[in-house]
């Protein structure tokens, strides 16, 4: 497989696995961060994975730009090397609609559908995480049905609570923090998706698979109350 | 233990950043300036990753509720100890029931305040700093406040010794300080989507000058000035964002990244800023000027070795100067 490298400013270097998302490029981005991950070479610092790119970040005082470029094309080499680990399954349970989903009904009416016929197919899709990014634990997933695709807000809302499930465009994805934001929110999980305490702070990681269920709103009450959330 | 009188605009506790976990989304965080950061550190005999508190512009009031030597490196905020001005990039003893003040600032933005024995706060993720935005690190997940009391480390009988000897003298540390100044000219490397730009953006950017707007903060600096624009309209993959990245949203109008942004952006990047000029961008106030200059790679990479051996070289006279 062909790669291609350019730096990122004077302390990272860019791994170019293809120009499209595509499930072969997440592949291959999972395989270097963990050949990266099973044999640290002395320079790195840390990674940063995305959809067709890993950025390689490295201390200059022990090599420079062209002996990093150098050693890691020697170690991918070996990105011919299957990955073993079997895909996670992750469920999410959300409590669509009301004040949780206040968008629903704008995602149902922009469809032709009813506001349960975008959870059913909500539900019901086989998504993936592509990557992890932008804010912490931010999972960027792909997987979701065009059926219920739906724009962004003209005016993005200044707030969104954590643990928002929203849609843009052909997009799902939930909120791990508080933020400003433009998607339209159609509900919410009791699971933190944030877990700064944790040794993997993030309950999602690039490679997993995710199934969203429904729940009604006294599961979600009850969820937060016996603690799920902690340790589902 | 320290006794926060007045918060200040900003006052946060800051390390070096938390490394290692950006690959899950976590915000690195850190020193706007880590040359100020860790000078301030080595004055006062810390690891330079121990934390500091990152001051900006209006400073905070802090009474010593325990004897400490302190440093306060960066920006100029005009400090006083009881009322007495005193100096910055060196070491200062300080007594117990003294107030530490700032007054106006005179150059730069950010000041970084050194504890001898550092600031003892949980590290969360191996970091010390704070990321307002989650609420995590630092002091509570938040900027100090009056009436917060900060615990701060012990430090060992001979390193008072050695401490007090520093502050007593007059010495000249020869730190190779940064120029800090309101119209920089900061070292700029072509970024990674430098080529997607029209050249009128390309040549603009190199010889025209921004000014920093008042949307501006850790996580980044809205500049204003020529509009930069891409040849045809692209949509990118989101990948990684790196420290001092400036990348132009549709607008035209170009951020720069800082200690706090996001791990990954969508914006094509027309540049980074070479590491070693950081500072001169991140001591920037609203309203300031900044223009840059091209620099290769290589250069970058060889001015960020001269500047890891010069502190090297005064962490060494530091030691010295304090066994002596």
């Amino acid at each position: 497989m062909g790669f291609s490298f350019s730096p990122l400013g004077d302390q990272a270097i860019v791994v170019e696995v293809g120009s499209e998302i595509k499930d072969t490029a997440q592949k291959d981005v999972r395989t270097i961060s963990a050949l990266l991950e099973a044999s640290p070479p002395p320079w790195l610092i840390e990674t940063i994975p995305a959809f067709t790119t890993v950025a390689v970040f490295y201390d200059p005082a022990k090599a420079l730009y062209g002996t990093v470029k150098q050693e890691l094309e020697e170690l991918l080499r070996q990105t011919s090397v299957e990955l073993t680990a079997a895909a996670r399954t992750i469920e999410i349970p959300v409590c669509y609609g009301g004040e949780f989903g206040p968008d629903l009904e704008f995602v149902a009416e922009h469809n032709g559908l009813t506001p349960q016929q975008v959870i059913d197919i909500h539900t019901g899709g086989e998504y993936s995480v592509y990557m992890i990014g932008f804010a912490p634990g931010f999972p960027f997933i792909g997987g979701m049905s065009e059926k219920i695709a739906a724009p962004r807000r003209d005016s993005p809302r200044l707030r969104i609570p954590e643990r928002t499930v929203g849609i843009a465009g052909m997009q799902t994805g939930v909120y791990p923090i508080e933020t400003p934001g433009g998607w339209q929110l159609i509900g919410r999980t009791p699971l933190r998706l944030f877990r700064p305490e944790e040794e993997i702070p993030s309950l999602l990681r690039a490679g997993d698979k995710i199934v969203f269920t429904q729940i009604t709103k006294s599961e979600y009450a009850s969820w937060k109350e016996d603690g799920h959330a902690e340790d589902h | 233990m320290l006794k926060i009188i007045k918060g200040g605009l900003q006052t946060t506790v800051q390390d070096l950043g938390r490394t290692g976990f950006q690959k899950y989304g976590v915000i690195a965080s850190g020193a706007m300036d880590p040359f100020a950061h860790r000078t301030a550190n080595l004055l006062v005999g810390n690891a330079e990753q121990e934390a500091t508190l990152e001051i900006a512009l209006a400073g905070p009031a802090i009474e010593f509720q325990e004897p400490a030597f302190i440093a306060i490196c960066g920006a100029d905020l005009s400090p006083t100890i009881d009322g007495v001005s005193v100096k910055r990039w060196r070491t200062l003893s300080v007594n117990k029931g003294s107030v530490l003040k700032f007054g106006a600032p005179r150059t730069g933005c950010r000041a970084y305040i050194a504890i001898a024995g550092g600031i003892s706060v949980a590290p969360i993720m191996n970091s010390k700093s704070t990321y307002l935005r989650a609420g995590i690190g630092g002091f509570h997940g938040r900027a100090l406040d009056a009436g917060d009391e900060l615990p701060i480390g012990r430090i060992a009988d001979e390193a008072i010794e050695a401490l007090r000897k520093a502050s007593d003298q007059e010495v000249d540390w020869q730190i190779p300080a940064p120029r800090y100044s309101a119209e920089p000219i900061v070292r700029l490397m072509r970024g990674r989507q430098f080529d997607l730009f029209n050249s009128t953006s390309q040549q603009r950017l190199f010889t025209e000058a921004f000014s920093v707007s008042t949307d501006s903060d850790r996580m980044g600096y809205r500049l204003e000035g020529p509009q930069l624009s891409l040849t045809e309209p692209k949509e990118l993959i989101s990948e990684a964002v790196a420290f001092g990245s400036i990348q132009v949203p549709a607008d035209g109008n170009p951020i720069i990244l800082l200690a706090d942004r996001q791990t990954t952006g969508g914006y094509p990047k027309i540049g980074q800023i070479a590491s070693v000029d950081l500072p001169l961008a991140t001591q920037l106030k609203p309203g300031d000027r900044i223009r840059f200059k091209e620099i290769t790679l290589e250069e970058a990479q060889t001015l960020f070795i001269e500047q890891e051996q010069q502190i090297r070289q005064l962490k060494v006279g530091i030691r010295l100067k304090m066994e002596e």
